[in-house]
């Protein structure tokens, strides 16, 4: 029946939805991700961001899971990673950053109390890796390589596994129940692990038993020494081998009752706290640039000097005479370098431990002629992490780098991956990465302010005379509220401000899980949503065409 | 206003939504069944936020009332971008009549519904600063008077816009319109002029007055939800920033209504039976500069012949709102 209105019209009613106000655009709003600068800096290579917002959700196995994906040692790294990813958070400049390591210690601490097993690896390759070193950069390769799917035996010359997490960091910073546990957890995923296995040539070690690859992470372990005007009257020692006796024969070390450590850096706090411990009376660090400049943590000389070490900061050791130290005071030139200021001093000492850095004994690779070992014993590698012998790929402190566990995770990760591929001859192509998620893209009203949660520290008396761990971790819901902090920099969270902001109905709620759409039809290109959504997860284009 | 506090989830109850809360604690806004009262396609400019208000409100009271409410509308930019014949925007029974005439129309609706015994169908009449404050004024004071029972909604941006930006008796002191321009000695809008519709409303003694922003969504829905328990005459008047009239960037829609609320310049509160009852407290307080440099309506404030005195002027009337209203936080 024909429409027949009551009244003069000449057209039929109907909706505006006729009407595609999409076609007065400009430009067009686009969803993307970007790279949260936590993420970017992490050396690992964890997706952090991606494990705080399932922990948000109390999603904790989940979350872990994510961590493991990169990073098989989470309770570890909660305690004894420098948390670059803290230094870069966006949250910096609200308040304070999001206190991810913690985060990380009560996913790692809660996997190893549920006893999570690590993934279960691919089928077997047939393929067989020697990894030789046991410390992070190690550990790190083996497991990964086992999450292929290859056969792995690591080799370590120490009584047991760890490397420096064993033998260079004390336990007040990481309990060694912790590490053996996520040691032994690597274990049980299938790595073949053999202590007190050192190798002197590994030409000849390579000779013997064939393997189809090898990756090598031995570490720096010598101390490095200076030449010192010495009359003998003060013993010296240096912090690589005595944080190596705290461990192998706890009862031996003993460095008196006025303990002297000469360094700036995270060795020399340790060795001073560990003197703590051990019942000096007077610990003094002796450096020769500013506090300001010390290449140790600001937090980790925080602790030391709570604990009552004493920091000579400006000052270099000239000479030992008559049990005591001669130091010559210090003053930075313009450049920022300490210069003699002309003063001088004594100080009496029962011992002096250097903590000058340290360096690679690179002995075993004297079958490698084609490898050059630098002065300081490290060596290079390409960038599959491959050194100049094929096959055989190195990573950790024994290659430049920043000299962190967490590098040395990253290395062994990355030298896994390309394992892998090296055996599958293939090249590892690189993925294109995601634009940084940079604070200004941040829209931080819809952050309302929450300061930091920060861990318990142990009562003085204990942290002085104990070797008890100095921070508490944090509870199931100061973890889960703090990892609410995160600002999901640069990726979608779903807070629904886009699609409430439209005037123009122009985007679609997808449910939860599956974010947005926007409906170009209607879709008038004002740019509110990207306005207003709070992390940075929306751009304008120009509109094309 | 403060409904209830939220355990810390990341945004609180700053964005719409939010996947860490359930439903319930969201904004009807955020939820996949809201009720699109006014449906795309409409003509609105880009980033128009009188759209965003009445889509805001409608949606809301149709949620409460079971999609059963019927909205009666008065001439301004709503109607003209909403129905443009034969179109309509509207998924809501919906009538127009006049410009000034909208609250006795809506008094009339009330009455007929009243006389059928339907008094689960509810009356909400909206309209623009234009026909509220100014041309139908004398309908909505007597609409009032009466305690009629409708919901009226003012979706204030500050002057007549779609036909040109001229003045309303809501344009704020120095704003440029097409009627106050930048000549003379005291260029844009004379301080002194105007009516504050809402304190107006609140001398009628009416049951429910309050005032709303569109940044502020959360906020925006519990006053409509407030005023829709409530039988007889209310009021919310609603900032919705104007692209077009304002001179500002289609995208800082929802910060100026934000900056304006933070600057102390639109205060945020409620009044029951002429009495203040709350108000929403700033939260990052801003100088009224922040607000009023996003505008090309108040560009004669700023740049080579900035008007510091202007500036200091407007500061006051914000400055007065934050006492009047106590918009400031008390120091715990």
């Amino acid at each position: 029946m024909a429409f027949n209105p009551p009244y003069a019209i000449t057209l039929d009613a109907g909706s505006s939805l006729a009407n595609k106000t999409g076609s007065w655009r400009t430009e067009q709003p686009l969803y993307l991700d970007r790279l949260p600068p936590c993420n970017v800096s992490c050396p690992a290579g964890e997706n952090i961001q991606a494990w705080l917002g399932l922990t948000q959700e109390g999603r904790y196995r989940e979350a872990w899971e994510e961590i493991v994906i990169n990073n098989p040692l989470p309770a570890i790294h909660g305690r004894v990673c420098y948390h670059p990813c803290e230094d870069s958070c966006n949250r910096t400049s609200l308040e304070q950053p999001v206190n991810i390591h913690a985060i990380e210690r009560f996913l790692g601490d809660l996997a190893l109390q549920e006893g999570w097993p690590l993934p279960t690896p691919a089928e077997a390759s047939g393929k067989h890796i020697l990894v030789i070193g046991g410390g992070p950069g190690g550990l790190s390769a083996a497991y990964h390589l086992r999450q292929l799917g290859h056969e792995v035996t690591l080799m370590d010359a120490k009584p047991a596994a760890g490397g420096m997490l064993r033998y260079g960091i004390p336990a007040y910073r990481l309990p060694r129940d912790i590490l053996d546990a996520e040691i032994e957890r690597i274990q049980r995923s299938g790595v073949h692990i053999k202590v007190d296995t050192s190798i002197d040539n590994l030409a000849n070690t390579l000779h013997d038993n064939r393997y189809d690859a090898t990756f090598l992470a031995v570490g720096a372990h010598v101390g490095r020494h200076i030449d010192l005007k010495t009359d003998q009257s003060v013993p010296l020692t240096d912090a690589v081998d005595f944080l190596n006796g705290m461990e192998s024969s706890p009862s031996s070390p003993s460095l008196g009752n006025r303990v002297v450590v000469y360094g700036g850096g995270n060795t020399a706090i340790d060795v001073a706290r560990t003197a703590v411990r051990l019942g000096a009376e007077q610990v003094t660090i002796v450096y020769r640039r500013t506090q300001e400049k010390m290449p140790a943590h600001a937090f980790e000389i925080e602790e030391a000097l709570e604990e009552g070490v004493e920091l000579r900061a400006l000052r270099t050791i000239t000479a030992i005479t008559d049990g005591k130290l001669q130091l010559e005071t210090m003053e930075l030139d313009a450049d920022g370098w300490p210069q003699p200021s002309g003063g001088s001093e004594t100080l009496a000492a029962d011992s002096l431990v250097y903590a000058l850095g340290q360096t690679v004994n690179a002995a075993l690779l004297q079958g490698y002629p084609q490898i050059e070992v630098a002065a300081d014993g490290t060596i290079s590698v390409d960038e599959r992490m491959m050194t100049a012998a094929e096959g055989l790929f190195a990573g950790g402190d024994m290659v430049p780098a920043d000299r962190t566990i967490t590098t040395a995770v990253g290395h062994g990760k990355k030298a896994a991956r390309h394992i892998h591929h090296y055996l599958n001859d293939q090249q590892l192509q690189p993925r294109a990465k995601h634009e940084t998620a940079e604070f200004d893209l941040l829209n931080t009203w819809y952050y309302p302010e929450e300061p930091m949660r920060s861990q318990p520290l142990l009562e003085m008396q204990q942290r002085t005379t104990t070797f008890n761990e100095v921070l508490d971790g944090l509870g199931e819901l100061s973890s889960k509220l703090e990892a609410q902090r995160c600002m999901s920099c640069g990726n979608c969270f779903e807070c629904d401000n886009c699609y409430a902001v439209c005037p123009d109905n122009a985007i679609t709620k997808l449910g939860r899980g599956n974010r947005f759409a926007i409906d170009y039809d209607y879709c008038k290109g004002c740019g509110l949503c990207v306005e207003e959504c709070p992390c940075g997860a929306m751009k304008m284009v120009p509109e094309i065409g | 206003m403060t409904t209830s506090t939220v355990e810390f989830h990341q945004t609180g109850d700053l964005t719409a939504g939010n996947r860490l809360q359930d439903e319930q604690q969201a904004s009807r806004q955020s939820t996949q069944q809201r009720f699109n009262s006014l449906t795309a396609g409409h003509r609105a400019c880009q980033g128009c936020g009188e759209a965003l208000g009445a889509r805001f409100a409608i949606d809301k009271v149709m949620e409460l009332t079971g999609d059963r409410a019927f909205v009666v509308n008065a001439t301004g930019c709503l109607e003209v971008f909403t129905t443009p014949f034969p179109e309509s925007s509207w998924n809501v029974p919906w009538l127009h009549s006049l410009f000034g005439n909208a609250p006795a129309v809506a008094t009339g609706v009330a009455a007929a519904l009243r006389a059928q015994g339907k008094s689960d169908i509810r009356v909400v009449a909206q309209g623009g600063d234009g026909s509220t404050v100014d041309i139908g004024f004398g309908a909505l004071s007597g609409m009032f008077e009466r305690n009629d029972d409708v919901l009226y909604f003012c979706y204030d941006n500050e002057a007549y816009m779609n036909t040109g930006v001229q003045r309303s008796g809501a344009t704020p002191p120095m704003a440029r319109t097409a009627t106050t321009p930048i000549a003379g000695a005291n260029p844009g809008n004379p301080f002194g002029q105007g009516k504050n519709m809402p304190l107006i409303a609140m001398a009628h003694g009416i049951p429910y007055v309050a005032t709303a922003t569109i940044s502020h969504l959360r906020d925006l829905e519990a006053k409509v939800a407030k005023a829709m328990e409530i039988r007889g005459a209310r009021y919310i008047h609603i900032h919705v920033p104007c692209p077009l009239g304002w001179g500002s960037e289609p995208a800082d829609t929802v910060k100026l209504a934000r900056l304006a609320a933070e600057s102390g310049l639109f205060p945020l509160f409620e009044a029951e039976h002429g009495e203040v009852t709350d108000s929403s407290k700033i939260r990052r307080q801003v100088p009224v500069e922040e607000y009023l440099k996003l505008q090309r309506r108040y560009a004669h404030l700023f740049g080579k012949s900035a008007d510091a005195e202007g500036i200091a002027a407007i500061q006051k009337i914000a400055d007065t709102n934050i006492r009047r209203f106590k918009l400031l936080r008390e120091e715990e």
